[in-house]
């Protein structure tokens, strides 16, 4: 199939109805609308599902229950929406049952803006809802790895019986880039065997969150912990630039690490040897890559459209090998290249320790960059 | 072919957003590696709208960029805004028919374009945009005018086709323009 010229928001949507979507629930709410707009005349048209519920809560909760039905069924919002559906989240991760649901996050805390951001880190990766669960997260950073992680986020789900999450932000919902999107995927007829579609000849499933025997609940708790660590083992995804002999290396996800390869290319042109990991899933984290890379150069730089969220991340597992600093722009403040490449410049010149928290040196550097830029 | 970054900026309705989109479409349809960011945030409201395209021959990292190669400017808040941001030795194309000032920056190649007075010879007011990319094509040869008029018949919304001529019009008096004045 040929590429089109594609805007972010309308090729996750049309991906996800070529991965078999059946259903959709949301609530509009901006950088993200155009998800849910382009699924409102996609969807009927093809027979299958749309709702525009009354809130993001009656959405989430509309997903739990389609999800109960064994079919592929999603919902798509921005970071305050987000934050409403946590309960539910939580809900369709104690059930066990499959549910995508995206995240084009914008600027905050609170109502904050409606500006690209990476916000979010703690909310999507770490749980955001209450209890032990773990989502899996993936972050993709141009229109085609978008297209191609959504058909893997219903396989994922479907595989784990789990929720994972796809985190972008208002730059990649808004961009527009040639991409080329999957050929419409077959509906499968059979449900799992776990579904509730009608107990008739056989004995009812019954799905619930509830295990009201503090024993059972740990007997789940268990499972799912250890589904998840065959997920930490099977899945981990990540793209590299230029790290065969790098030794200061970048980290950073989605949109910051895009804007980041810009950067260490310049690096490269400019005789510094710098290169890139770019994580596609933050969870699981591609902890071993990292450990390996830790090993090999002499400092580390992480790049963030937050106050240094999957930087933490990276100081637990690189263990004080080697110094790791901080770049970060917030509130909806996408960085340009020359900012990072001008922080890999300074990095491949420093010999200091670092700081234990990395902020505490970035803090300072980064006030003195908005002074001069207002 | 080196990467190639240009800011089209105006007011809301001047067909900024479009305007990067044919170049976005052409440079598609000609194998060239293409993004095309808008302005979606509450400066929209405050009248302006512009969007960044970025084309290269290779894989393209930050669709957002400080200095861009190229600036169209349809309205003053734009010249002003981006004149001093240009890449050093980029190219500064300005709508002369709203505002009297000159260009001051000498390191960059400017050229001042009357195009609504232009648009209006032509016979419909909407064609600034088209005659900016004209005139682009004329002082940073992306790609030929040719396969730019080709990308806009081909991606041109059914309802606007027949205002094709006069767009292809507009585009020719843009080129041409740019290069009597330079």
């Amino acid at each position: 199939m040929a590429k089109e010229l594609l805007k972010g928001n309308h090729a996750f949507a049309e991906a996800a109805v070529r991965a078999g979507v059946e259903a959709f629930y949301g609530y509009p709410i901006t950088p993200s609308t155009e998800f849910l707009e382009y699924m409102s005349a996609r969807l009927p048209a093809l027979g299958r599902v749309f709702v525009q519920a009354e809130s993001e809560v009656a959405a989430i909760n509309m997903v739990y229950g389609a999800a109960c039905t064994g079919k592929r069924v999603m919902t798509a919002s921005s970071s305050p929406g987000l934050s409403l559906m946590m309960e539910g989240i939580s809900y369709i991760a104690g059930t066990e049952v499959p549910a995508v649901v995206v995240n084009v996050m914008r600027g905050g805390p609170g109502l904050g803006n409606i500006a690209p951001s990476q916000g979010d880190y703690y909310q999507m990766i770490k749980g955001g809802g209450h209890g032990d669960y773990f989502p899996i997260v993936l972050a993709p950073a141009s229109v085609q790895e978008a297209i191609d992680y959504i058909g893997l986020a219903f396989d994922l789900a479907d595989k784990y019986r789990a929720i994972v999450h796809i985190v972008v932000d208002g730059n990649m919902g808004q961009m527009m880039e040639p991409a080329e999107l999957p050929p419409m995927r077959e509906i499968p007829e059979k449900v799992p065997d776990w579904a509730v579609s009608g107990a008739k000849g056989r004995e009812p499933n019954i799905l619930t969150s509830i295990y009201i025997d503090p024993v059972d609940e740990e007997v789940t708790n268990l499972r799912l912990l250890k589904r998840w660590k065959e997920i930490e083992k099977n899945e981990v995804i990540f793209k590299e630039y230029a790290v065969e002999d790098a030794e200061y290396l970048v980290i950073g996800f989605g949109t910051a690490g895009r804007v980041a390869s810009s950067a260490v290319r310049e690096a490269r042109e400019a005789g510094i040897k710098a290169g890139l990991l770019r994580p596609i899933t933050l969870a699981p984290f591609p902890s071993q890559r990292l450990e390996e890379l830790a090993d090999q150069v002499k400092r580390i730089l992480v790049v963030e459209m937050n106050s240094g969220m999957m930087l933490d991340d990276v100081i637990r597992i690189v263990k004080g090998k080697v110094p790791v600093e901080f770049y970060g722009r917030m509130g909806g403040v996408t960085p340009l290249p020359d900012e990072i490449y001008a922080e890999i410049r300074r990095v491949s010149e420093n010999t200091g320790p670092g700081a234990e928290d990395p902020r505490d040196e970035w803090i300072p550097r980064l006030e003195k960059f908005i002074s001069g830029e207002k | 072919m080196d990467e190639t970054s240009i800011i089209i900026s105006g007011f809301g309705g001047q067909g900024t957003l479009f305007a990067g989109q044919v170049l976005a479409y052409a440079s598609m349809d000609n194998g060239l590696e293409v993004t095309w960011i808008p302005s979606y945030g509450p400066e929209m409201r405050g009248g302006t709208a512009h969007c960044t395209v970025i084309v290269s021959e290779e894989a393209i990292g930050s669709p957002l960029v400080r200095n861009p190669d190229v600036v169209l400017a349809l309205n003053l808040p734009s010249v002003d805004k981006y004149e001093t941001l240009v890449k050093e030795g980029g190219v500064l194309v300005a709508n002369s028919s709203l505002f009297d000032r000159e260009i001051t920056r000498q390191s960059i190649k400017s050229l001042l374009i009357p195009v609504n007075k232009i648009a209006e010879e032509i016979g419909l007011a909407r064609l600034g945009n088209m005659i900016m990319v004209g005139a682009m094509l004329a002082l940073k040869p992306i790609l030929p005018l040719e396969k730019v008029k080709e990308a806009l018949g081909n991606h041109i919304p059914e309802r606007h086709k027949k205002t094709l001529p006069m767009n292809f019009e507009a585009m020719d008096k843009g080129y041409r323009f740019a290069k009597d004045h330079l």
